[in-house]
């Protein structure tokens, strides 16, 4: 083997280390959703190649008000879909959706477009 | 298009309160006058591709073409390797292409910036990084050759970035055009909300938006006019054309008294209606936001996909440097380019989104072509369910037989009148919710009965009533209920025989210890059960029929229809344990029921199908909801489930072995055989036609044939 190919290899081992660590081990603190004066926890979502932010931090037993609000034509996030929540919604371009539900329970629970490529998280604490 | 999310979006662009996505709180029709709609969104987004896919084509062509002046006589001599020309030339292709990369792929880098902030990676960062990849070779290569050790690396990729682009786009323009074509079903529905009606008010007739009728209002339809909301007539005949929402073809009579659909076509004579539902509570309203719910659901198969999408982009990165590595490695001279070519080819070939949408077009399409027919599927989980099913459970009032019996037959004993045994009976069935209890109350009606005061009146379900008249005792039920309180049956014996084998159901009365009468009630087939029976076991389907009858009216109507299992005498309670013992035979169980009276045994079974429900169409307890009332719309609600399935699959197993075969081929697993390596664009034409494929076989499913359910 050449020093080139050496080179060559250890590089491309360190950009697979760095991709897996990269997309998978990302930390996700994830924003705290904010009450407001009707009672309801309330979060606004922006949907541009992605959900920004895209883990919410809720508190169990209080109504969750999540604002989407999509940023692009891409037909890929024209739905978002709360599969545990039972509920979905389909986003027009520059118009706010709002989607109310009720996280009775703490756990973890995902949002995503119709196909699953872009996903966020909602993670309900105990209150 | 939802109507809860256009209503969603009037509230917040009024800057008003907010509702749940759920709760439709406004009138269907200021929702159908939002805009933009993402159909709307959706034609824009169609244009611009199109546009950018023109823009790539016009380019991508001569790219293509000189990128290999070499092979071409004529401009073999001008464009001579190493000359200067071949480098101007090439230095044009490198702008005209970045240009291309710049218009026409712009949503890939953008796309994929945005999703790597969210560190994810989805099928722009593959095209972004395969096409950004070609042309910074390329570039690099003809700006500073020295950088490379031989001459034969320092070839140019434009062509690889510009028609990989240009397809890659033409690929989504199609893949939007198609989308569209699978959510049409829904859209019809919404178009079919008429937007004026004309109400009476202070006795003025006047014409007014159909958000502003309030329940109560009359209000008047022409012939020729769409019936705007819910209601129950008040005066005039007509016929509806009621096919838009329960897929009934023939239009239904009305008359007063008679329940309206909105959206339902009058067609002969003038009617005149009062409101009782509108706004978000019409039918129309409520079957929308069924289907949208149903559309956004999940296939329980997709859950695996999900997991597998999850990680599919960045293993596919991944892939493609560690095809880079080898090919470097131990692939042959130049190791450099053709590394580069492997790691690119098999980021451009991996298709991501034919994973994503093999599942949900199938059930987008399958979900909304069910509901043209009046068929509601409440879920993904119930479509895969009806797909398994292999037994039947048909309960038989109101679902073989139209649900209305009425008295046919009085056989009274020796020493009663017939007249005297109907008024009693009338008596005892004077408070009771029976269907049966209705028949015999309006035939002693129909007869100028005034029936005897009870007193100690007691019901005992399933079996019958007991109570008193002047201190002497009356039972009216089933023999086995007399027969337990010590009356004997025999005297009628053959009369009951003879009209229960007729299909009638003979209810025995009995007075002060004796058999006074039998009276028998018939419930009148539908006339088309026995042919819709006929085509559920053509799809090899065991039938089964549930009754509370004795077994001879129970067998003799089974027959009429077609029925080899009968299970009578069942009473109502009773229904979901026959259901679950017929699980624990291992057969997947579908129960047809009326929804109300059967709500436990359709909980119980796999699929739950409510039939004939008209205008309450939200049913809980059903997996299915049939607004119209024929069994042929089972039958249908099963063959589209399993046609939808089959799709389904095809749709999986097509994106799995695109994927599974595509990836290996590109990283070059032929080469050492064969001495194969796939193209970079003839990687971008794969992963667009794949995509396509996806939608165009769930498009396919709009062409599933009825007839094919029905004779």
């Amino acid at each position: 083997m050449t020093l080139d190919q050496v080179l060559v290899t250890i590089v491309g081992f360190a950009l697979v280390a760095t991709v897996a660590w990269f997309f998978w081990l990302k930390p996700s603190r994830g924003v705290l959703a904010a009450t407001v004066s009707d009672g309801y926890q309330e979060q606004m979502v922006l949907v541009r190649g992605g959900y920004t932010p895209d883990t919410i931090r809720v508190a169990a037993g209080k109504p969750v008000r999540l604002l989407f609000r999509r940023d692009e034509t891409a037909v890929c996030s024209e739905k978002v879909v709360i599969l545990d929540f039972e509920r979905s919604a389909d986003l027009p371009t520059g118009k706010v959706v709002p989607i109310e539900f009720l996280p009775a329970q703490p756990g973890e629970h995902e949002f995503t477009c119709q196909m699953g490529m872009l996903r966020g998280r909602i993670v309900v604490e105990a209150a | 298009m939802n109507s809860t999310v256009h209503k969603a979006a009037i509230d917040s662009a009024k800057g008003g309160h907010m509702t749940s996505g759920r709760d439709l709180g406004a009138p269907i029709s200021a929702a159908l006058a939002a805009r933009p709609s993402p159909a709307d969104d959706r034609q824009a987004e169609y244009r611009t591709l199109m546009r950018k896919w023109w823009f790539g084509a016009a380019v991508g062509l001569p790219t293509m073409v000189l990128s290999y002046p070499w092979l071409i006589p004529g401009l073999r001599d001008v464009f001579v390797r190493g000359s200067a020309q071949l480098w101007w030339l090439w230095l044009a292709m490198g702008v005209a292409s970045f240009a291309v990369l710049v218009y026409s792929g712009n949503q890939f880098f953008s796309g994929a910036w945005e999703a790597l902030k969210h560190r994810s990676a989805n099928m722009n960062t593959l095209i972004a990084v395969g096409t950004g990849t070609a042309w910074l070779y390329s570039t690099v290569a003809l700006l500073f050759p020295q950088l490379f050790p031989s001459a034969e690396m320092t070839d140019v990729y434009y062509d690889v970035s510009v028609v990989v682009t240009a397809l890659v786009v033409l690929g989504m323009a199609m893949e939007v055009k198609a989308r569209g074509q699978t959510s049409e079903a829904i859209e019809k529905l919404i178009g079919l909300q008429p937007k004026t009606a004309r109400v009476i008010r202070d006795g003025v007739e006047a014409e007014i938006p159909v958000d502003e009728v309030v329940v109560g209002d009359v209000v008047v339809v022409r012939p020729g006019a769409k019936v705007p909301v819910d209601g129950v007539v008040i005066d005039g005949t007509s016929a509806v054309d009621e096919s838009m929402i329960t897929g009934e073809s023939m239009p239904v009579a009305k008359a007063p008294g008679d329940e309206v659909i909105g959206a339902t076509m009058n067609t002969t004579g003038s009617l005149r209606f009062r409101a009782t539902k509108v706004g978000a509570d019409t039918a129309l309203a409520t079957i929308v936001r069924m289907v949208g719910d149903a559309q956004a659901s999940r296939v329980p198969i997709q859950r695996i996909v999900d997991v597998v999408s999850g990680y599919f982009t960045p293993t596919v990165v991944i892939l493609a440097l560690v095809g880079f590595v080898v090919w470097y490695d131990f692939g042959p001279t130049p190791a450099f380019a053709y590394a580069t070519i492997v790691a690119i080819t098999t980021l451009i070939i991996a298709c991501p989104c034919a994973l994503g949408m093999a599942t949900p077009m199938s059930l987008t399409t399958g979900v909304g072509l069910a509901a043209g027919q009046g068929i509601l599927i409440r879920s993904g989980d119930a479509l895969q369910a009806a797909k398994k099913i292999d037994t039947i459970v048909l309960d038989k009032t109101g679902t073989i037989t139209i649900g209305k019996p009425a008295v046919t037959d009085i056989v009274p004993a020796e020493g009663f009148e017939a007249e005297a045994v109907l008024s009693l009976a009338a008596a005892a069935e004077r408070d009771s919710e029976h269907p049966l209890a209705a028949a015999i109350r309006d035939a002693a009606a129909q007869r100028g009965l005034t029936p005897p005061e009870l007193t100690d009146f007691e019901a005992i379900p399933g079996h019958g009533i007991r109570a008193r008249v002047d201190e002497r005792r009356l039972l009216v039920g089933k023999r086995p209920f007399l027969e337990s309180a010590g009356v004997k049956g025999a005297p009628l014996e053959a009369d009951a025989a003879r009209l229960a084998d007729e299909g009638k159901t003979p209810v025995f009365v009995a007075f002060d210890g004796r058999l006074a009468g039998i009276i028998a009630i018939a419930d009148p087939v539908k006339a088309d059960s026995a042919t819709a029976i006929a085509a559920l076991r053509r799809l090899g389907l065991r039938v089964v029929m549930v009754t509370g009858d004795n077994r001879r009216t129970a067998g003799a109507i089974a027959h009429q229809v077609g029925i080899e299992h009968v299970l009578a005498e069942v009473l109502p309670q009773d229904k979901a344990y026959e259901v679950r013992k017929l699980q624990l035979e291992g057969r997947v169980v579908a129960m047809v029921g009326d929804g109300i009276n059967d709500a436990p045994a359709l909980a119980q079974a796999d699929v739950g199908f409510a039939i004939g429900t008209g205008t309450d169409v939200a049913i809980e307890a059903s997996d299915i909801t049939l607004i119209a009332g024929s069994l042929h719309g089972v039958a249908t609600a099963i063959a589209i489930s399993r046609a939808t399935m089959r799709n389904v699959y095809q749709n999986l197993f097509g994106a799995f072995v695109y994927n599974g075969i595509g990836l290996p081929v590109a990283l070059g697993v032929l080469y050492p055989v064969a001495g194969l390596l796939l193209s970079p664009i003839l990687a971008a034409l794969a992963m667009s036609f794949s995509s396509v494929t996806v939608i165009s076989n769930a498009n396919r499913l709009k062409r599933f044939r009825l007839r094919e359910v029905t004779p």
